[in-house]
């Protein structure tokens, strides 16, 4: 099923995107036709089960992962490999521990050669905007895991990308400071009007952030529904206790849910084989 | 504050020093009533009183820094060619896989006993001592290199990918910060085998540093002077060490927080 497209003129357009791993029978059909539009400043969260294929979207879409069917585009142009426009946040912890907050966050301005002050004092307003304010000599093993995670984000955002594509950058973290993170985020997005694609497992995540949710199926991972969140902007996680923000929130359950059990039911059925093949 | 803060990093070296002059006193009194033969291994207190006769007498500062030079040529060697053989094993599988098995093999192998072959290639000069003390030490360099960048977080090479870093730059900016612990780790066990084989091979071959002092002294069956000597041996080990750590704390600033 393809989503409905963005109003606005598409930054990024996903067309088609097939992706199997390995060859004939034993090949696994991992991302099945998927097509989607992501419009300038919009935020859009895929959601699915665990195994549903979402971290490949995300690798094939940021270009690191080839080999597929389909077309990734940014304003137009096909995307081949990485790509300038496309900034990636990991799920994993991905900062240098051997550089400081700063110089974690001037990586991409020091790999274009900007001189050492120009782009240290750039660093800082990104360390600023996420919030890391007073941090910015320490190294990441002095710092919890949401604030190696925002010093993550800052180095992205430092390299100014058109579009931030984030695979569960929070899937680590407690439930509170996920919510609370989710904030900086929304203000980020706020500030910038960054074109955002979030990758998640977390409803609640999805629907605090976003203009559209989409739900994809339990593998081979395909786009099941399209959800447009009309929840006022500017938001705080304060929304979680919206009733509004409840029925979205019901209702991607739901879609989801069926997902979910299918992966369950798939998981428990794979764990039964392997014990009967010892 | 800052005093006691002061006080408690005095504690370990402290408890250090404490702990050897407890040995020696054990050692002194065991030999003094006849436990451990006297003959075989010299009071402490004679070991120490022997210190500035083999000083004065034998040329002791001439001969340490032979010693120390020799140790110095095998590091750099050690650096150079050891960090960029391991890097090459990384970057080619074929060779690792050719060769990994026999460098593992090379750590094992008595080299010091290898000491004519190098005397017939190298005479008998200081680049064989040199030479000797290198290959010992290179097979730690060699394997701690490879693990080190084959243990690279693959998340980090994904982060240099999403910049669209160059090779040089995924070495550089990635590989080698992320490698640099485990070389070290190489690089001190790497220097271990080089001083042991150094000081062996001057003592076997009979030329310069302090190998040939403690030969010369154990031939005159000056004990109190050979072990004095073999203090001095201690003294080259512990001044890489310090340095080696220096350089760690230098280029490592994040493993000191």
């Amino acid at each position: 099923m393809s989503a409905a497209p963005a109003t606005a003129a598409p930054v990024l357009a996903v067309a088609g995107i097939v992706k199997r791993f390995g060859a004939g029978d034993d090949a696994l059909l991992a991302v099945d036709r998927v097509s989607f539009d992501v419009a300038r400043g919009e935020f859009v969260s895929i959601i699915g089960p665990s195994g549903c294929g979402k971290s490949t979207l995300f690798n094939v879409i940021g270009g690191l992962l080839g080999d597929f069917e389909g077309r990734v585009t940014v304003d137009g142009q096909p995307v081949s490999g990485t790509h300038p426009a496309i900034g990636m946040v990991f799920q994993e912890e991905s900062t240098f521990p051997w550089r400081t907050v700063v110089d974690n966050v001037a990586f991409p301005l020091e790999l274009a050669g900007i001189p050492k002050r120009v782009r240290h004092e750039r660093a800082r307003h990104f360390v600023s905007m996420v919030g890391l304010d007073g941090f910015e000599r320490r190294y990441p093993a002095e710092l919890s895991g949401g604030m190696r995670q925002r010093v993550s984000i800052a180095r992205t955002l430092a390299s100014e990308p058109r579009i931030l594509l984030m695979d569960e950058p929070f899937a680590a973290l407690d439930e509170q400071t996920r919510l609370l993170l989710g904030d900086k985020v929304l203000q980020i997005h706020q500030a910038l009007r960054q074109t955002t694609l979030l990758i998640t497992h977390n409803i609640t995540e999805a629907v605090q952030l976003s203009d559209r949710v989409l739900v994809m199926t339990y593998r081979p991972g395909r786009l099941k529904r399209t959800f447009a969140i009309d929840l006022p902007r500017p938001r705080t996680s304060e929304i979680v206790g919206s009733d509004a923000f409840g029925r979205y929130v019901a209702h991607i359950w739901s879609d989801l849910r069926e997902e979910a059990s299918r992966g369950i039911h798939d998981d428990e059925l794979r764990t039964r084989e392997r014990g009967e093949q010892r | 504050m800052g005093r006691r803060i002061a006080a408690r990093s005095l504690v370990p070296p402290a408890t250090g020093v404490l702990t050897l002059v407890g040995a020696f006193a054990v050692l002194e009194a065991l030999i003094r009533v006849g436990v451990v033969n006297r003959f075989v291994v010299p009071l402490p207190s004679q070991v120490l009183a022997a210190i500035p006769r083999i000083v004065a007498e034998e040329g002791v500062p001439y001969r340490f820094w032979q010693t120390t030079q020799e140790a110095i040529g095998a590091s750099v060697l050690l650096v150079v060619v050891g960090v960029a053989l391991g890097m090459l094993l990384f970057r080619f599988d074929v060779l690792r896989s050719a060769c990994e098995t026999w460098v593992a093999a090379l750590a094992s192998a008595p080299i010091v006993l290898m000491y004519p072959l190098f005397l017939v290639i190298f005479g008998r000069s200081a680049t064989t001592i040199v030479m000797i003390g290198f290959i010992a030490g290179l097979p730690p360099v060699i394997l701690k290199t490879v693990e080190g960048l084959a243990g690279t977080r693959r998340v980090l090479l994904d982060v240099g990918r999403s910049f669209r870093l160059s090779e040089a730059q995924r070495f550089r900016k990635i590989l080698m910060p992320a490698a640099l612990p485990t070389i070290f780790v190489g690089m001190r066990v790497g220097l271990i085998f080089a001083l042991i084989n150094i000081v062996g091979v001057e003592f076997l071959i009979n030329f310069g540093g302090l190998g040939q002092l403690i030969n010369e002294l154990a031939e005159r069956y000056d004990l109190p002077g050979t072990y004095a000597a073999i203090g001095f041996v201690i003294l080259v080990s512990i001044l890489f060490f310090v340095v080696c750590e220096r350089a760690e704390v230098w280029l490592l600033p994040h493993r000191q927080r």
